[in-house]
């Protein structure tokens, strides 16, 4: 019996790209040959299965199968590229309050034993749908913007895991602008750990490709020439638990070529 | 072209980034001690009320505020002072 790792992508403010960080760490770790199941949690207002691709397949929802009207395994919907990853979508008709954390920690119990790894997406706020979000993980990746209110959220995010015992959880920095830290008009990696005192799982620069990836319904991990997809395939192999040096965050392109071409690195 | 020049070698220490910074700062003093806004109001009444038995302040301009260095959380209070009072009232009095 497998005794995977349940782990929640949480973030407190919205829209810094939990749902696609969640997606791509499931792709990349299920294209490294890990069983992976998603879990969106974010009930009433369904995400994940679109940034997936998926959104046609769905006949089970999460609260179903909470509320017993199905067993987990008839409501995962397969990937379609990838073998061993699987997703339980949220319900869209209901609201929060229809999980209960009991019963988030019973399902999450019941799936681990199957795969490798259960990713949870959570929803933004620090409310009852955070509480169910948490409830069954014993791992959290906290993911900010290099941002006043990201990194203060961030901050409320990290004291209340830290209360419901999720010790230690990991950060990832995502829309990481480097030319704009070099010009002074961004916070810096340094800037964020300092502050936040936690430990970096990785940085995302930002990159358009994630947004084209998102309109087909694809994952830009899978992307070779994407630098975010890069960032993400280091991700993935950290929490598999390899040492892997952060990327260079500067910008490919032009400029650095021609740097490089007169010596200067 | 200050602006262009401060970008070229920017170690400007009003650039945006060490203005965020330092505004997440002090704002995750607050956050984390969790002091409300009421009694901070509060506070500065009553500072308010104190100081004026002994000089004339701007109450408009008074600044109290929470901040921390190394692991210590200090109180700091910016009170413009407009005069002294000459007699200052003692209890006495």
């Amino acid at each position: 019996m497998l005794m995977g790792e349940v782990i929640v992508v949480t973030s407190g403010k919205g829209g810094v790209g939990k749902t696609t960080t969640t997606a791509n760490l499931g792709a990349g770790l299920a294209s490294l040959g890990s069983r992976v199941c998603l879990i969106d949690a974010d009930i009433g207002l369904r995400n994940l299965d679109v940034v997936m691709g998926l959104e046609n397949r769905i006949v089970y929802d999460l609260v179903d199968v909470t509320s017993g009207n199905c067993p987990f395994r008839k409501a995962l919907i397969k990937d379609k590229r990838f073998e061993n990853l699987y997703l339980l979508p949220a319900a869209q008709t209901k609201d929060k309050t229809a999980v209960s954390p009991d019963q988030m920690r019973a399902l999450c119990q019941e799936i681990k034993n199957e795969y490798d790894y259960v990713i949870v997406d959570c929803p933004a706020g620090i409310e009852q749908g955070f509480r169910n979000a948490i409830a069954g993980a014993n791992q959290a990746v906290v993911v900010t913007t290099p941002e006043v209110s990201a990194v203060r959220d961030a901050d409320r995010i990290i004291g209340l895991l830290e209360k419901e015992d999720l010790r230690e959880p990991k950060l990832i920095v995502n829309r990481y602008r480097y030319h704009m830290v070099r010009h002074g008009d961004m916070m810096s990696i340094d800037d964020i750990i300092e502050i936040l005192a936690i430990d970096l799982l990785g940085v995302v620069p930002e990159d358009e490709m994630v947004v084209v990836s998102t309109n087909r319904g694809e994952m830009v991990v899978t992307n070779n020439q994407s630098r975010s997809g890069q960032a993400y395939r280091n991700i993935v192999r950290r929490i598999k638990g390899e040492n892997v040096p952060m990327m260079d965050l500067e910008e490919g392109g032009f400029m650095r070529k021609l740097r490089r071409m007169i010596g200067l690195k | 072209m200050l602006d262009f020049l401060n970008r070229i070698f920017g170690r400007e220490s009003n650039q945006s980034r060490s203005v965020a910074k330092e505004r997440l700062r002090l704002v995750l003093v607050h956050d984390r001690i969790g002091v409300s806004p009421q009694l901070l109001q509060s506070l500065k009444a009553d500072l308010i009320q104190v100081i004026t038995n002994y000089m004339e302040i701007d109450e408009d301009a008074l600044e109290v505020t929470l901040d921390s260095s190394e692991n210590q959380v200090a109180l700091v209070a910016n009170i413009p002072v407009r005069r002294m009072k000459r007699k200052f009232q003692t209890e006495s009095a």
